[in-house]
């Protein structure tokens, strides 16, 4: 073996050693990286339970109530098979609304609620202009009331 | 007629060629730069969820994908030149260092003022933004490292093991999105799926893509230029230009 062709090999060699090191310690993470919570794997109990974690998912439709002309709110996130009621006290960020992702870090408390000390949205990666938005929109229901009336 | 390309792996003749190569490029950055400001400013639409707070996104997704790309040719380079001991490959790689940080620390920068107004909060422990500043510790680690080292031959050697080490870090931050549960979004815009933009927003920010990658350009053979003098400053042709100059 050329000493240039011996090198070649313990640089393969390493890159190999790297990678698959850096496959397993992914692999550790995996368990570990999750950054929220579906209300599906709450239900299943995955999330660690009498620990803050935080819950991800959409501000349920028509599940949004300010209680007492307070700051506090509470609220539905849903992942359209579960749900969790959530309670909040404090600021929303200007993209919370009803049916809009949130993620949501608090705790579970013994009524089942999830009590939350911070809110933020989480929002989609489509881009475009109201009037594209409310097109589609219109779209969308269009088609909904059209099953609907081919089902009757 | 075929072009001997492996006269310009010599520092002196890639010199020369940088130096002609600069204008062109400058002029296409500030181009681009240019149109890419105005549509993203005035041409492109208000967005229906986020108003007019999304056109960060002209700045900060060019910057990202700066950020990540040039980490790809700086450990590319960085490879060579430790595999074929080509002293110009590792020149461009410890030229290109600078410029990917300054890309890392702007994506970083211009998101969390992004994520303020937008998620409610500047920063989050989330795998892609993380797995961002992992790149920017990575560039910092590879450029102080080289700086360390006095030799430049054996700084080379170090900073490519390095930036090698560290490629793997390029797609956990790009699938990180799919991976694992992130506060970020999903992507936009990919090779595989059509974008998830208007067309006006993806040409500014397309455009201003192209402004980065000509600046980069610009910024690494300026920087290579540099350094070449620097290391060969002991050689006849630097002395030559010295005398012309003066």
């Amino acid at each position: 073996m050329k000493p240039r062709h011996k090198k070649m090999a313990i640089i393969a060699l390493s890159v190999t050693a790297l990678t698959s090191a850096a496959i397993l310690v992914l692999n550790v993470f995996q368990s570990n990286l999750v950054f929220f919570f579906s209300p599906t794997q709450v239900a299943a109990n995955e999330a660690p339970v009498g620990k803050s974690f935080r819950i991800g998912g959409i501000v349920e439709e028509g599940s949004l109530k300010r209680i007492d002309n307070s700051t506090t709110i509470a609220f539905a996130v849903t992942d359209t098979s579960e749900a969790i009621q959530v309670v909040y006290t404090g600021i929303l960020p200007d993209l919370f609304k009803e049916g809009k992702g949130v993620v949501a870090q608090g705790k579970i408390a013994d009524d089942g609620i999830f009590y939350a000390d911070e809110v933020l949205a989480k929002h989609d990666e489509n881009y475009m202009p109201p009037e594209a938005a409310s097109a589609l929109e219109q779209a969308a229901k269009a088609q909904k009331a059209s099953l609907i009336q081919q089902e009757q | 007629m075929s072009i001997n390309w492996y006269k310009y792996a010599s520092p002196a003749s890639f010199y020369f060629l940088a130096g002609k190569m600069i204008p062109f490029f400058s002029v296409a950055a500030v181009i681009f730069l240019v149109v890419g400001l105005y549509i993203g400013f005035f041409v492109a639409p208000t967005d229906f969820q986020q108003g007019e707070a999304y056109r960060i996104i002209f700045i900060h997704v060019p910057a990202a994908w700066m950020s990540m790309f040039l980490y790809l040719v700086m450990a590319f380079w960085a490879g060579i030149g430790l595999a074929f001991n080509t002293r110009l490959s590792s020149m461009v790689a410890t030229a290109i260092a600078p410029t990917g940080a300054m890309f890392t620390f702007l994506a970083l920068w211009t998101g969390a003022w992004w994520g303020k107004p937008m998620w409610g909060t500047w920063w989050v422990w989330d795998a892609r933004l993380t797995s961002e500043l992992i790149l920017l510790f990575l560039y910092i680690g590879f450029m102080s490292l080289q700086a360390a080292i006095d030799d430049p031959r054996r700084a080379d050697k170090a900073g490519a093991i390095i930036a090698l080490v560290g490629v793997v870090n390029i797609p956990i931050i790009y699938f990180s999105v799919q991976w694992w549960n992130t506060l970020h979004q999903g992507a936009s815009v990919s090779l595989t799926q059509s974008p998830k933009m208007a067309t006006t927003m993806l040409a500014g920010m397309l455009i201003m893509s192209l402004a980065a990658w000509m600046y980069s350009i610009v910024m690494v053979l300026m920087r290579t230029r540099v350094i070449i003098l620097e290391r060969e400053r002991h050689t006849a042709w630097v002395a030559e230009l010295k005398g012309a100059t003066r």
